[in-house]
């Protein structure tokens, strides 16, 4: 049978403060183990939490945003339960006076816009960090990570497909990254997702059983849990099961959700208002301050990309999705003054090689003078289209300029006319089937002495001009011919 | 009263991980029957007029700017800790698979 998915998405980002929600504790990923700790993180004793201002206010920006509504009052919560990894036995959250509730994100379906809603957005300390030993019955802690500032995202239930949900993801990732207020590294954990999920008819009104699935520590880990776990449901569905409301692990490894071992009373988390922090009123003023000064999101920025730059709204998509990749494009449009060109090398070439090579932008040097330089080699003819591949080639590979690479190869085409036309000739010589073909007219024998004079130039002869070169001599060829039998 | 009956005491007491039986539950029971219980002599007054709280205190936006501070150093955290295996703490192995 047919169903509709019902998904929703939770997402934990941290803020990258320098210092804890709590506490003065560096906020420092890779940092020695249980180097960054205090009594406030640890919950020792007698100690009194903080509140962080950045934090404060970069939750504001967030939630301004994504269009929410940003409470007037809101407070604290304790949320109680045990695990090793919560040193103080509960964790400081929020629960019914959260930062900002009702907002929403556009993603960019298949050519139709859709409005995502966000339900509420509120701020939290994170956990400590748990490793488990492979061959002794103990798990390790590190305690850096508990109350780094963390802000919960959870969007309301609109999310009908895999695909939908993954555009969710991007799109709230680069608004983000844009907003400048964390780095968004899923390997590192600063991003971190779960997601929920149900089937019903497209006939029925009411949502289905829901599913929570956790353990999601890439895009690509939400995409195939869901597709898995939709699956699942309709089987289950199919043979008139019915499915069981219950948190399910993604296990990456085995490509499969499997049942979390039930805890009775898991969601009696017990919450009441954390007393050593008072409310905070958020003052209109601030709210207003903040939002003026929010910066271009992606969703404006792609509309200025197609309008200014003329791009298309797929490449205008493709480089905006992170901030530094459309900054790049920005930077080197600046410079070189040929926007289509420049889309065309990050698009193609760029996010190759950084796929290819599973690596982010910021892990290659690069420079947007660079890429203009190379643009400008090969409109002044210095480097073929071919060339000019290999050249950006090195220049990801190495770091230094397009220039450089080209004086020190022998990768300059060849200008040389002798040369070309000795090139030229050699090739007359070597084909006379093909000359022979081309004086009866069939326009594809040019096309095949073209190529074999590129390859014995080993691709640094212009094209153009070796079809130029190549096209005359062979029609001066079959005049002399001609004008022989004619004779 | 019959505000505390032994089964929420056994609920609170799991969640608290104590471990309570017979005799011991009974008198909890009884215990915190009789607090809970006066405590609900609050219910009696009339509240129509006062807004909900949840600070007695008379203020709000206590907050710190994001500067850092000193932390502990990892020799004398290792040190509060009842186990560990230095650079880390260490607790009985917790997984969370099913099976």
């Amino acid at each position: 049978m047919e169903y509709e998915s019902v998904i929703g998405l939770e997402v934990h980002v941290q803020l990258q403060t320098k210092s804890k929600l709590f506490c003065g504790c560096l906020v420092n990923f890779g940092a020695a183990p249980n180097s960054q700790t205090c009594p406030v993180c640890l919950g020792l004793p007698g100690v009194l939490p903080v509140f962080n201002r950045q934090a404060f206010e970069w939750g504001i920006r967030v939630a301004l945003a994504l269009d929410a509504t940003v409470g007037r009052v809101m407070k604290f919560d304790r949320k109680q339960y045990f695990y090793p990894d919560l040193p103080k036995n509960y964790q400081i959250s929020q629960y019914d006076q959260p930062l900002a509730r009702r907002g929403a994100l556009t993603i960019d379906g298949e050519g139709n816009s859709k409005r995502i809603g966000i339900h509420r957005i509120h701020l939290e300390e994170d956990a400590g960090k748990l490793l488990h030993s492979t061959d002794e019955p103990v798990s390790f802690v590190d305690f850096n990570r508990a109350g780094v500032p963390l802000l919960e995202i959870v969007s309301e239930p609109d999310l009908r497909s895999t695909e939908e949900a993954y555009q969710y993801l991007v799109e709230l990732k680069a608004v983000l990254q844009y907003l400048e207020v964390s780095n968004c590294n899923m390997e590192e954990g600063s991003l971190r997702c779960d997601t929920n999920v149900s089937l019903r008819r497209p006939t029925d009104i009411s949502l289905g059983a829901k599913v929570e699935i956790k353990n999601l520590n890439s895009f690509r880990a939400v995409k195939q849990a869901l597709e898995h776990e939709i699956k699942r449901q309709a089987l289950l569905l199919d043979q008139g099961s019915a499915i069981a409301l219950e948190t399910r692990l993604w296990d990456a490894k085995r490509q499969r959700t499997e049942s979390m071992r039930s805890k009775e009373d898991a969601a009696d988390y017990r919450y009441f208002p954390e007393p050593d922090l008072v409310p905070f009123v958020i003052d209109s003023n601030v709210v207003e301050q903040i939002q003026a000064a929010l910066p271009e999101l992606p969703a404006q920025r792609r509309q200025r990309f197609q309008s200014v730059y003329q791009l298309s709204a797929y490449d205008a998509h493709v480089l905006t999705q992170e901030r530094t990749l459309a900054e790049l494009f920005e930077r080197t449009a600046c410079l070189c003054q040929k926007p289509k060109a420049v889309a065309n090398w990050i698009m193609g070439d760029l996010l190759a090689y950084l796929n290819a090579k599973n690596l982010a932008l910021d892990a290659v040097t690069l420079r947007p003078e660079w890429l203009a330089q190379l643009i400008g080699l090969v409109d002044d003819g210095t480097l073929s289209g071919t060339m000019a591949k290999e050249v950006w080639g090195k220049v990801l590979e190495r770091g230094i300029e397009p220039a450089v690479i080209v004086r020190e190869g022998s990768l300059q085409q060849i200008v040389d006319v002798g040369l070309l036309e000795h090139l030229a000739d050699s090739v007359i010589r070597e084909y006379p089937k093909s000359v022979e073909d081309y004086s009866k007219g069939k326009a594809n024998a040019l096309m095949y002495l073209v190529g074999q004079g590129m390859k014995r130039s080993q691709g640094k002869a212009n094209p153009q001009q070796m079809t130029q070169l190549l096209k005359r001599k062979l029609d001066e060829l079959r005049e002399r011919i001609t004008g022989r039998v004619t004779e | 009263m019959g505000v505390v009956n032994t089964e929420t005491v056994k609920h609170v007491a799991a969640l608290a991980r104590l471990h309570l039986e017979g005799q011991a539950l009974e008198q909890i029971a009884a215990q915190l029957d009789q607090i809970l219980g006066y405590v609900q002599l609050l219910q009696k007054l009339p509240t129509d007029n006062v807004a909900p709280t949840s600070h007695v205190l008379a203020l709000t936006n206590v907050l710190r700017e994001d500067t850092p501070a000193a932390s502990l150093s990892q020799d004398t955290v290792l040190t509060l800790a009842p186990e560990r295996h230095p650079p880390f703490v260490t607790v009985p192995k917790v997984i969370e698979t099913s099976s």
